[in-house]
């Protein structure tokens, strides 16, 4: 490491070098996956996340991993796994991304166990899979309800034992590019306040969704589409940003938890969800699945009982598995009970739990090339929650935990290869002081406006203009209201130094924030129909003319968007999957 | 509205000699935890106020600090169970980056002297391993990392040894008890990583929010698998067998 001067109209600005092959972007599933693999095969690596190593959103997951490992369910295979992600996906997910996924996605579990990780075991001490919303056999392997915290911590193990520099609470402002090429980043190291110069031959972005866009969801603290941002602004393309997924349980009180995620494993155990009436109401809307249909179906049939004035007063429906019992509830089921009992006084053995939809996934993100996540920008990557493709328009539980574990070893590996047929290139000190420049304009600054009144209108105008039933007139106005806080957001600033500042990174956040909001909300508009988890009012059916991918991409100062074929499937696998009907 | 007043650490110690607690007054919501007090501050009346937080739903453990005196979480402390004034400290295991926020890092060095998990020899893969036997390991797994445990542990506090502390103890403890491990951890446990200097006061595990049973499940085991080792080859021998093809 070295430290650089650099100086531009006379000001001087320091800042210390680090350089690498690999860049990774994100500690989640996808970055230590891929930092295993980069530095595996030989390249130097680096990964920085804005939070604590081992603190990643993936922490959260619960239900599980979804591979056909067919431990329970004998039939299972990955045929039957890629069926049940193109058709849940509504014939927009890429195909060659699920059956990479599919088939992977066993190899990927089995990795994990001969890292260490500890699965629920079946009678037979094989890895045991539990039954999960729209997957045709049980299929996620698990542990408990906490299955994210075993694969984070297994794959930390993996990290802490290689030599991999590890920066955590570093947090990325740009990435820079030289002809059509990534050429190094930008961050700041919360615990003092530096500026660090990254020179890399390779970005892998892992930044994770960008859940906090909206007031209500499961996401955590870092989850505001940084690395949308960061790529976009680099020149790459996204595609599919409408597509958001509602969970349809998240905690409706009180007020402090509200989003908070109420697992699917309650209705998988037999929850029945019932209106203020009382009436079993999934009955009317899916007589089959009930409640156990796909995420969409019964967040919008929640959301469609609380809109006819049937919710409760707090706007939510009743979920209850009191009927089977507490020993039931408390074997299956300890993480919710504690859940309930802690933050809301409610005890689900007695009681029912109030619920309402909660935003929970992003699957659009980075478009990314399947067989080796590259972006069209050269030396650029993306894995996991910020990369598109594979879930198309809905995606299945436990299907991302795979995702993140098979496509971010693949990027990993393909990072470390490019790599190793490039050269660091320059990056301007124009361009480095200048960044600088800007994040210091953040700071010290008496009287700059709170980047939280921004977030909290951003959080209000996504909840209500671009939930999960919209229209074109919303969400018109919903982008109207994103330009007129980017005008607003120019005059963010708060007191204080770069060091560890929570409101200097908000407002470093918010212009990331803004951009994906008004991808999110473009793409929403551009498409006129209903499919997967995006639901127009004004166009409520499915249209065969909308069986595209749509792309929002920089041009200029402006956002563009492009309409592109779904790649399409070859024959050998058309015959696994049901016609699409419309 | 009604409000509560809450006292907060601040403190920035490249630029200041000593902490001050600030008193801040914010407006009592329903069901409200420490953690939405704190960031209420954060957000509306000082934004540079230095905290920790990721999940908010007691998964991370990032939230971490001592409240009133007593180490909690700040998400998962209701403050409708604690007095009227509040007081919100950070945990005194570790150096003071600023404010709320302190220095864990050595944390992750204290890991990368762990051996890692090592199938055993021979073992079939995948591995057939009986539920029962998983289940001892998996409540070490539990663990959030927040490492409350080791802020009140006295040995870290007050006493200057190698002890690596309980949390790290019971990782010792999670890798020595997989079914499938092929390395037995306790004797450096208990020599270089300096176990020997606990003394079973079971104050750790009292404080931990996942309920895990540190100093009974983890640390008293370990501790007598090293005294089974120095005085007792035959009882170590024994339990190698006993040890068989599933439970290690
Ligand atoms: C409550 C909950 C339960 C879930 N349960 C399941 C489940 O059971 N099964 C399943 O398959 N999926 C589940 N999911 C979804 C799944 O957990 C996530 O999609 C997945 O973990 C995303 O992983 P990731 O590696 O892509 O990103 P993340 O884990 O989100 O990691 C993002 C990383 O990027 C870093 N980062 C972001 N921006 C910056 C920046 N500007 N600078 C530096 N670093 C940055 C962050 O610090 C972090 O380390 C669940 C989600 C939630 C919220
Ligand atoms: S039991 Fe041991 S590890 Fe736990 S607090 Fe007491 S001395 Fe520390
Ligand atoms: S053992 Fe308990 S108290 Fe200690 S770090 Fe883990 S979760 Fe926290
Ligand atoms: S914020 Fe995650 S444990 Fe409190």
């Amino acid at each position: 490491m070295k430290t650089e001067n650099s100086k531009v109209n006379g000001i001087q600005k320091k800042y210390e070098t680090v350089s690498s092959d690999v860049l990774i972007i994100g500690a989640g599933g996808a970055g230590l996956r891929a930092a295993i693999e980069a530095f595996d095969n030989e390249a130097s690596v680096v990964v920085v996340s804005k939070s604590l190593l081992g603190k990643a959103h993936t922490v959260m997951a619960e239900g599980g991993i979804a591979a056909s490992v067919a431990n329970v369910d004998s039939k299972d295979n990955w045929k039957v796994h890629f069926s049940d992600t193109i058709v849940e996906g509504v014939y927009i997910g890429n195909w060659r991304m699920a059956e990479i996924m599919t088939k992977e996605a066993p190899d990927r579990v089995y990795e994990l166990e001969r890292y260490g990780a500890l699965f629920d075991r079946t009678p037979d001490g094989k890895i045991m899979q539990r039954a999960f919303g729209a997957h045709t056999y049980r299929r996620l392997c698990h542990v408990g309800d906490k299955t994210g915290l075993e694969l984070i911590r297994t794959l930390e193990d993996q990290i802490l034992h290689r030599d991999v520099n590890v920066m955590d609470e570093v947090f990325i402002t740009k990435l820079f590019i030289k002809n059509n090429s990534v050429s190094g980043a930008l961050g700041i190291r919360l615990r003092t306040g530096e500026i660090i110069l990254f020179r890399t031959k390779t970005v892998i972005l892992c930044t994770g969704g960008a859940g906090r866009l909206y007031k209500v969801t499961s996401n955590s603290w870092e989850s505001t589409g940084d690395g949308i941002a960061l790529a976009y602004n680099a020149g790459a393309e996204l595609m599919d940003m409408e597509m958001i997924q509602f969970h349809p349980t998240g905690m409706v009180y009180p007020p402090g938890v509200k989003g908070l995620l109420v697992t699917e494993g309650i209705r998988g155990e037999g929850g029945i969800l019932l209106n203020a009436k009382g009436e079993r109401f999934m009955l009317r809307y899916s007589p089959e699945k009930k409640e156990l249909d796909a995420r969409d179906v019964v967040a919008r049939a929640i959301h469609s009982e609380i809109e006819a004035g049937r919710g409760t007063e707090h706007n939510a429906v009743y979920l209850d598995i009191s009927q089977k019992g507490a020993k039931f509830i408390h074997q299956k089921l300890p993480g919710m009970y504690s859940q309930f009992m802690d933050f809301a006084g409610v005890d689900i053995t007695k009681q029912p739990m109030e619920v309402a939809p909660t935003v929970h996934y992003q699957m659009g993100g980075i478009r990314v090339d399947p067989e080796t996540c590259r972006t069209n920008i050269k030396g650029l990557f993306a894995a996991g929650e910020v990369a598109s493709g594979l879930h198309g328009a809905n995606r299945l539980g436990g299907n991302s935990l795979a995702d993140i574990l098979v496509f971010g070893k693949r990027a990993g590996l393909a990072a470390a290869i490019y790599s190793s047929k490039t050269a660091l290139s320059s990056i301007s000190t124009e361009e480095i002081s200048k960044e600088i420049a800007r994040i210091n304009s953040f700071a010290n600054k008496k009287k700059g406006l709170n980047p939280q009144t921004i977030i909290k209108v951003i959080g209000e105008t996504m909840s209500e203009k671009v939930g999960i039933v919209r229209d074109g007139k919303d969400l018109g106005l919903a982008l109207t209201k994103i330009q007129a806080l980017r005008k607003k957001a120019k005059n963010v600033g708060v007191s204080g130094s770069l060091k560890f500042n929570p409101g200097l990174l908000s407002c470093l956040e918010v212009e990331g924030m803004l951009t994906t909001a008004e991808a999110i909300i473009r793409s929403a508009i551009a498409r006129k129909e209903s499919r997967g988890a995006h639901t127009r009012k004004d166009f409520p059916k499915k249209d065969p003319k909308f069986k595209k991918n749509i792309l929002s991409y920089k041009n200029g100062n402006s956002m563009k968007l492009k309409m592109v074929s779904v790649p399409s499937m070859p024959d050998r696998l058309k015959q696994l999957v049901k016609l699409e009907v419309y | 509205m009604k409000e509560l007043t809450i006292n907060i650490f601040r403190m920035d110690p490249a630029v200041d000699n000593a902490g001050k607690y600030k008193k801040f007054n914010v407006p009592v919501q329903e069901g409200m935890v420490v953690l939405d007090a704190v960031r209420y501050v954060q957000e509306n009346i000082d934004p540079s106020l230095a905290l920790r937080w990721n999940c908010k739903a007691a998964r991370c453990g990032s939230c971490s600090a001592e409240i009133n005196g007593r180490p909690r979480l700040m998400c998962k402390t209701r403050v409708d169970m604690l007095e009227e004034e509040i007081t919100v400290s950070p945990i005194r295991a570790y150096p003071l980056i600023k404010d709320l926020v302190t220095d864990v890092s050595n944390n992750y060095e204290i890991e990368r002297r762990i051996p890692a998990f090592r199938p055993k020899k021979g073992a079939a893969q995948p591995f057939l391993i009986n539920q029962i036997d998983v289940t001892r390991s998996q409540e070490f797994r539990r663990c959030i990392e927040c490492f409350l445990c080791q802020d009140v542990c006295h040995v870290i506090r007050e006493h200057n040894t190698n002890y690596i502390g309980p949390r790290h103890a019971i990782k010792v403890a999670s890798l020595d008890m997989h079914p499938m491990d092929g390395i037995d951890r306790s004797p450096m446990l208990n020599g270089d990583l300096g176990l020997g200097f606990c003394n079973i006061t079971k104050c750790c595990q009292e404080v931990c929010p996942e309920g895990i049973k540190i100093t009974d499940n983890a640390i008293i085991p370990e501790k007598e698998r090293a005294v089974d080792y120095k005085y007792d080859p035959i009882l170590r021998l024994a339990r190698r067998l006993r040890r068989g093809s599933s439970a290690k």
